[in-house]
């Protein structure tokens, strides 16, 4: 069997064999609605009571603002269509301020609601990738709802100054919601420090199951559900608990709770600035998009230059190394990232770039693997580019001159 | 046998979705060489669904969602690894737009060469190299292979004659050649199902694709009218005069891109006789018109030309030339006539000559090289 190494736990992370365990007994022994008055349905809302209160701990929030979901994608949606179609219709004129580094679960809708008589700022980031909060409290208008920032780039893993934009959202009076899905388990989160009234989590992204996540809605907030049904989630999900899931996504916070306080973060990045040393001490014409500023501990995004990041990210793959570039769309094939072309990279940097997001469970061993196998993909990939023979022969013959 | 692997080289497959790319993945398989499926993803079918005159929905077209689940799906039942490769912005800037442009200066392009030449063997090439393949294996129905004593690589007709490609393939390099392998060289269509059925690919009964794999039903026109809206830009106006060939005005149309040499339909003017498209004037946007026997010419000069049983062409040489892909090969001589340019003389005069469109040298089932009319 070829070694495999899996350095793309920002795109899914495998369950922990503890969740697994937790949730075993709710796909049989344990079933029920939690919505049934019957001994099945107590126990099963036991459970998601439960969760609930764990979820609610990690985030620093009650257990009465968890709202669960089906994931990340549910939860910013919710966001942003709840709070811009409270009271039941979209208000033209409206304004949402957001960020041209969201995920596509924020970016679409936003660009859903601005078809639709919404007015959206799509604020700029630095080279680096990180927003000025400035830049927000400038764009505020008269018309603001929401502001919707995230956390952590799910690219980079830049962070942004979410905790300075509570402050100014708290000032204006303006509902502020962030995506904390590729912070969730990686950072300490207290929904009070940042200010927020939303913030999306993804189950899968923290070692529960896909299909999970919860948002977190500050008590108080006027929110238009999405789906009608039933009364469940404090009307504001209608749908049979997911209650495996739900289980999962409790069980995972708690492993999740553990993990910050045993230090997993800092021995993350350590691993992880091991790797990007590594590599970058054996490649030339190579860089950290996002390097400078604050980032989690578990991703690194590394460009390449001459090298195409779709081209490198199947070599690897070939090799046992399991990573990303770029954004998949529908049929698997890759786009120049919207999150690198906003810092500012040209698109052939945009498209030399690849990303590496560590397993908490990552060892150095992980990173050695990696860190000796991608020099000499990038190595074989420049041997046979074009734009790179060029480059080289020009070089190679300006040499002689002086030899 | 597990000898024989060790020295086989890793391949990797062109594959479309199609019967044949998948077949070929299939037998390669059971070779037993390493192989690693890759798609080309050229074109959004979705871009222009639904502009005026487009279908609303495009169904089962190449490079569409449903063909990159065919193929994935054969890649998953050989159990050998798959990707996708985007190459979308290049197929608009070699393929797609040079198609539009040829178009509107009245010309009649070939997508599929341009495609052969800028993506299938070339990007694609590239990217198999680059992720440790050395060679590449297509659908095509094609034969190559190396004669040692002229030291060069041979494109040569396929078995079933009815399916040759050769015309598509007469822009590829040596080296280009060196790195393919056409496994249905040899092989009928009806056999390479029979072989798909074989092999248990539950796709073996999928119809052919005909047309050209963006223009969804084959309304090029309609397609290149959307495709400028979506661009921002306006449709030059290229409408004018058609004209006899003694310069007798019959009528006027709208447009040069609606025509092609040799059209017979569509013209827009009665007479008493058939009139066909014998020129378009991309200057003048004058249309000439004639009957039949006015369509045939003499002669033809090509430009852009790749030569591939020879090195070069010296003096002159008898051919046998196919100046489109539905054409009798003819016997016809040529001549240099420039630093690349050759003058096609045909012994009997061909059927509508068409500006864009290629024309390739065969000598018996050999292809001796081609390049474009002009």
């Amino acid at each position: 069997m070829m070694q495999r190494v899996y350095m793309d736990a920002n795109a899914t992370t495998p369950l922990l064999p503890e969740v697994m365990a937790a949730m075993r007994p709710w796909f049989d022994d344990n079933f029920g609605n939690a919505s049934s008055i019957h001994f099945h349905g107590q126990r099963a809302r036991a459970a998601v009571d439960h969760a609930r209160e764990t979820v609610a701990t990690l985030l620093g929030c009650r257990p009465a603002e968890i709202v669960f979901t089906s994931g990340g994608t549910e939860g910013d949606n919710l966001a942003l269509f709840g709070i811009l179609q409270s009271g039941g219709m979209l208000q033209p004129g409206d304004h949402l301020i957001t960020t041209a580094v969201e995920h596509h679960a924020v970016l679409h809708p936003a660009e859903h609601l601005r078809d639709r008589g919404i007015l959206v700022t799509f604020l700029p980031v630095s080279s680096a990738g990180v927003i000025d909060p400035e830049d927000v409290r400038r764009a505020l208008r008269p018309q603001t709802k929401l502001i919707s920032v995230m956390m952590a780039n799910n690219e980079t893993g830049v962070l942004q100054p979410v905790a300075e934009i509570g402050r100014i959202a708290q000032e204006a009076d303006v509902y502020y919601h962030t995506d904390a899905v590729q912070t969730a388990g990686k950072l300490p989160l207290d929904v009070k420090a940042i200010g927020c009234d939303l913030l999306t989590l993804s189950g899968h992204k923290m070692y529960a199951p896909q299909g999970t996540g919860a948002l977190y809605v500050r008590r108080g907030t006027q929110l238009e559900p999405l789906f009608f049904g039933g009364l469940h989630e404090r009307h504001r999900r209608a749908g049979t608990e997911n209650v495996p899931g739900i289980v999962g996504l409790g069980k995972a916070a708690e492993v999740a709770m553990a993990g910050l306080d045993a230090g997993i973060p800092s021995r993350t990045a350590a691993l992880r600035d091991r790797l990007e040393m590594r590599i970058l001490q054996s490649v030339d014409e190579a860089g950290v998009n996002g390097g400078e500023v604050p980032r989690v501990a578990n991703t690194t995004n590394l460009w390449f230059d001459h090298v195409e990041a779709e081209a490198l990210v199947i070599a690897l793959d070939l090799k046992g190394l399991a990573i990303s570039g770029g954004s998949a769309c529908q049929s698997g094939a890759t786009e120049p990232s919207h999150v690198l072309l906003a810092m500012g990279l040209s698109e052939e940097r945009a498209r030399a770039s690849v990303r590496f997001s560590l397993m908490k469970t990552a060892t150095e061993e992980d990173a050695d693997f990696a860190a000796a196998l991608v020099p000499q993909a990038v190595a074989r990939l420049r041997e046979l580019s074009p734009v790179y023979a060029k480059k080289t022969a020009v070089t190679v013959s300006g040499g002689s001159l002086h030899g | 046998m597990a000898d024989d692997k060790v020295d086989k080289p890793t391949i990797a497959v062109a594959m479309s979705g199609g019967v044949d790319s998948s077949t070929v993945a299939a037998m390669l398989k059971a070779q037993g060489y390493t192989l690693i499926g890759l798609t080309l993803q050229l074109w959004n079918q979705r871009r222009l669904a639904g502009k005026e005159g487009m279908p609303e929905q495009v169904q089962g077209r190449c490079c569409s969602i449903d063909d990159v689940y065919d193929a994935r799906h054969v890649a998953e039942e050989l159990g050998i690894p798959y990707y996708v490769v985007n190459q979308q912005d290049r197929f608009e800037r070699d393929v797609v737009r040079p198609f539009v442009n040829e178009y509107l200066a009245g010309r009649t392009p070939i997508p599929c060469s341009l495609c052969n030449n800028h993506l299938k063997f070339d990007q694609l090439l590239l990217t198999a190299r680059q992720i440790g393949a050395d060679q590449i294996a297509t659908g095509h129905y094609a034969r190559n292979e190396f004669d040692s004593a002229r030291g060069r690589w041979i494109l040569k007709r396929p078995a079933d004659t009815a399916k040759d490609q050769t015309y598509f393939l007469f822009g590829l390099t040596q080296e280009q050649l060196s790195r393919t392998l056409f496994p249905l060289g040899n092989f009928s269509k009806p056999r390479v199902r029979e072989i798909a059925h074989e092999a248990g690919l539950a796709l073996a009964s999928k119809p052919d694709s005909q047309e050209i794999c963006f223009v969804p039903g084959g309304d090029y026109k309609r397609f290149i009218e959307a495709y400028l809206e979506e661009q921002g830009e306006k449709l030059p106006d290229s409408a004018g005069e058609l004209v006899t060939a003694t310069g007798e005005v019959l009528g006027h149309h709208e447009g040069i891109h609606h025509f092609t040499v040799g059209q017979r339909k569509g013209l827009g003017v009665s007479f008493p006789t058939p009139l066909y498209v014998l020129q378009i004037d991309s200057a003048s946007h004058r249309v000439t018109v004639g009957g039949e026997g006015d369509l045939s010419t003499g002669t033809l000069r090509a430009r852009q030309l790749n030569w591939i049983a020879i090195p070069e062409l010296i003096g002159e040489m008898r051919v046998q030339a196919k100046i489109r892909h539905r054409f009798e090969p003819a016997w016809a001589t040529l001549r240099r006539t420039g630093a690349d340019e050759v003058t096609v003389s045909f012994d009997e005069p061909a059927r509508a000559v068409t500006p864009g469109q290629a024309v390739v040298f065969y000598c018996n089932d050999e292809v001796v090289g081609g390049g474009w009319i002009v």
